[in-house]
């Protein structure tokens, strides 16, 4: 028997339908002009949405298709292609009732069998996805059975009860499942084009979408154009006309151009925000970002036998003056970061961490007190090897890490740059002392980034193991708020140090200010072309 | 002649599969794959997406394929990075790009090159030899990577005229800034190399008797000087060429062309093996073309030269 649980948040949105559009305030005029152009680091890898796994190919995906759910500016779930949900009391079936207006751009309806296709086409071996462990981390029925072949596809436990009703279960409790279903991976495809044209499906005079917008041109390092899909459900309260990605890669061209009145969005480049907030504060904008910035330090036997030591890692850590980093290096209103978690995480409450608090002349003595007592000093310096990817920026923190270090505590580091690749294969097989990582959140909950220090997990790079940690994460699952957990959770990380916190991201942009409707508050920085619109200036 | 050319095409047959196996183990050499991220892939999926790839193969069989698929059916194999495309439409997307301003850098460079090392020669120890030798020395320190961001800041912010980059089918606004940003230090080169050679042989014997027999100095130029002078410009230029039409990562990084430089230089990055072993061939197959061309060139210049 099912209880119906609507989901406060989904209720009280779908009460404010139509969720979320293009929606010009009062005494606001439009522009003649709305083609919206934005840069791009880099050319957008795939146009497939179980295939896609870059943040710029799922920007321009969530304009090509819609989810289940889309998300407001401040991050909130909104309806997408679900209006709303219903789940049972044991907390493992989803029942999502569908949009019946909703329709691909060839005319074809969306129904629950797209979804059904969609996620079967995520898990199934044959597509090999680099996400299909998505599904996995949503704990839907059979899906790393079916991921590792040993299980037929049909097994997922996905269902179409009809064609407006799809119906997910899962074989444990996950209190985020519904805010992983804005991610591209879990968009519908329509099978009968992807049947039809095979690998050449996302070509643009093939492709078939179900977002606001159908893909127009897609030249590799040049641009994506997107116009207008008219068969979307809300085009009538859709403003952008067109939409253009283009690839720049150097930034600082990117800004000319977009001086020059190219763009409409572009990054800032490493270095600029102060002065371009102080000449054009409406145009640069700091926002948070769900990354964070850390060394992870290796505890297995391959690592440094000194920083097998917790007050060795305690003293590193403490000594490290990140509002100095933050305030003199980075210079984009970053957030210092004493924990692992990004402060701007929704429904994230933050630990309060013991080093946080204190001075940082008090960090320093305690720090130099902890290395004393470790036995390193000056006539036996702690020696440490760094390992970062080649970098104007990562070398800069690094550089300025290894002085603080070596002033206070006399800490010879040697820093190793490498080539992307090359850190990343060391970083995963164990092969380094201390490493430069980030982690950006698949989706706004915590513990898409405190999931990553659990003992079994892939992403574990220094192999950090503590039970009671596990313990935490595992029962965050059933718990009434996982939230506690995920505080607590992150003591352990404090307490044991197997990473040392440096920042919390921040997003750093130039946006024209006659371009309305941009998501300020979104940690995700998950933005739709068809809730943008331009006023006339 | 002809059969020259023939032996010399035969024997770029060994040279290219020699170049495909150096390549693809060197490639696979280095640490990391396509499908290593910073977000681990599980074991199982990455044992997936290496199934798919046929990188589960043992690498003679991965190279065997690979070698098969390229000589019996022209085909690439699919990139591991931009999982949409083939390689074969990477390249057939991005060449003709590169193609087409790497083409006009070549012109403008040869003939502007050319013009400026013979008038420089011509003019020797005058202001217009220093003048041409500053150009050329200062076109040759400028690295293109500072110059191309230079071009976007006076011609599309300062002064409005061009667009900032992209590329539109290669319309004239759109190339004009690429061909600068590519032409420039070649052209310098190309002057330098003319300008002493050209003094060379204008010192030499044959050109002091065709000036003491009195023919007029256009024809002693013309006729007897440019063609000997312009030997080591031509074994300049067949590398050069290749080079230029199969791009420049700074160009297309810089104007956002589209173009296959960029893509080579990605590709080793990020690993996408079969992008960067199609590149590979491409510039070797021409590389050798060009090679062959230069050397015909040379036969028909100098008369002495016989195949």
């Amino acid at each position: 028997m099912k209880k119906r649980l609507l989901l406060s948040t989904i209720l009280s949105l779908a009460v404010a339908f139509p969720a979320l559009a293009a929606n010009p305030q009062p005494g606001e005029e439009l522009a003649e002009n709305q083609v919206y152009t934005y840069r791009i680091l880099d050319a957008i890898k795939s146009m497939d949405p179980q295939i896609s796994t870059d943040v710029e190919g799922s920007d321009v995906l969530r304009s090509i298709f819609e989810g289940l759910y889309n998300e407001d500016g401040d991050g909130n779930l909104v309806p997408g292609v679900a209006l709303s949900h219903d789940l049972s009391e044991d907390k493992l079936v989803y029942t999502f009732h569908l949009r019946p207006e909703s329709k691909w751009s060839n005319g074809d309806p969306v129904t629950a069998q797209n979804f059904v296709d969609s996620w079967k086409r995520l898990a199934d071996p044959a597509t090999a996805s680099e996400y299909a462990w998505y599904l996995e981390l949503g704990h839907v029925v059979n899906a790393a059975a079916i991921t590792a072949g040993t299980t037929p596809v049909d097994e997922l436990g996905v269902k179409a009860i009809d064609d407006h009703t799809f119906e997910v279960t899962l074989d444990a409790p996950v209190p985020y499942f519904p805010k992983m279903l804005t991610h591209t991976s879990v968009f519908p495809i329509n099978k009968a084009v992807i049947d039809k044209f095979g690998a050449d499906w996302t070509k643009p005079e093939n492709m078939v979408g179900n977002g606001a917008y159908s893909l127009k041109e897609h030249i590799l390092g040049e641009k994506v154009v997107m116009v207008r899909n008219p068969a979307y459900w809300d085009d009538a309260h859709t403003v952008i006309g067109e939409v253009n990605a283009i690839t720049i890669n150097d930034e600082n061209v990117a800004l000319t151009r977009y001086d020059a009145g190219e763009l409409d969005q572009t990054d800032v480049p490493t270095g600029q925000y102060p002065a371009l907030k102080e000449a054009r504060p409406d145009e640069a904008s700091s926002t948070p970002y769900s990354c964070s910035y850390t060394y992870i330090i290796n505890l297995t036997e391959k690592g440094n036998p000194a920083l097998q030591d917790v007050n060795v890692r305690k003293a590193l850590s403490y000594a490290v003056d990140r509002q100095i980093l933050v305030d003199k290096v980075l210079q984009a209103g970053q957030g210092t970061a004493y924990n692992w978690t990004h402060s701007a995480v929704n429904g994230f409450t933050m630990p309060e961490i013991d080093y946080a608090k204190w001075t940082q002349d008090e960090r320093d003595a305690k720090a130099a007190e902890l290395l004393t007592a470790a036995g390193f000093g000056t006539d036996n310096p702690l020696k440490i090897q760094l390992n970062y990817n080649t970098s104007e920026g990562h070398k800069k923190i690094a550089e300025a890490i290894a002085a603080m270090w070596k002033q206070k505590l006399g800490v010879e580091l040697t820093l190793n740059n490498m080539e992307w690749k090359v850190h990343t294969d060391k970083m995963q097989t164990q092969d380094f002392e201390m490493g430069r990582y980030a982690w950006c959140g698949d989706y706004n909950e915590a513990s898409t980034y405190l999931g990553l220090f659990t003992t079994t997990s892939g992403n574990n790079n220094g192999k950090y193991s503590n039970a009671e940690y596990d313990k935490l994460l595992e029962e965050s699952s059933t718990a009434a708020d996982p939230n506690v957990n995920y505080t607590a959770a992150e003591q352990f990380l404090a307490n044991d140090m197997p990473i040392i916190p440096i920042y919390h991201y921040t997003k750093v942009r130039m946006n024209k200010t006659d371009i309305r409707g941009l998501p300020m508050n979104n940690v995700q920085q998950t933005w739709y072309a068809k809730d943008l619109y331009r006023v006339k200036q | 002649m002809t059969s020259f050319i023939f032996k010399r095409l035969l024997e770029a047959i060994p040279t290219m599969l020699l170049l495909i196996i150096i390549s693809f183990l060197l490639m696979h050499a280095a640490p990391g794959g396509p499908f290593t991220s910073e977000k681990a892939v599980p074991a199982q999926v990455l044992a997936n997406m290496n199934a798919k790839y046929g990188l589960d193969q043992p690498l003679w069989r991965q190279v065997a394929n690979y070698v098969w698929g390229v000589v019996a059916h022209f085909d690439f194999g699919p990139s591991f990075i931009y999982k949409d495309r083939t390689v074969n439409e990477v390249i057939a997307q991005g060449f003709p790009v590169t193609l087409q301003y790497g083409l006009a850098s070549f012109v403008i460079a040869v003939v502007i090159g050319v013009t400026l090392g013979v008038v420089a020669a011509l003019k020797h120890n005058t202001g217009i030899d220093y003048a041409a030798v500053a150009t050329a020395t200062a076109a040759h320190a400028m690295p293109n990577f500072v110059l191309a961001p230079l071009l976007v800041l006076v011609f599309t912010l300062w002064l409005g005229w061009l667009p900032g980059g992209g590329w539109e089918g290669g319309e004239m606004k759109y190339m004009v800034m690429p061909v600068i940003a590519l032409s420039t230090s070649f052209m310098a080169s190309i002057a330098r190399i003319t300008r002493s050679s050209m003094l060379e042989v204008l010192h030499s014997n044959f050109i002091r008797t065709a000036v003491a027999k009195g023919l007029p100095m256009r024809k002693v130029i013309l006729k007897h000087a440019l063609k000997p002078a312009l030997m080591p410009v031509i074994s300049y230029l067949g590398p050069a060429f290749v080079t230029m039409i199969t791009g420049s990562v700074i160009v297309d990084m810089y104007f956002s062309t589209g173009g296959i430089g960029r893509s080579f230089v990605d590709a080793a990055l990020n690993r996408d093996y079969s992008v960067m072993l199609g590149v590979t061939i491409l510039v070797g197959a021409l590389t050798i073309l060009f090679n062959l061309v230069v050397d015909i060139l040379y036969a028909w210049i100098d008369p002495r030269i016989r195949y």
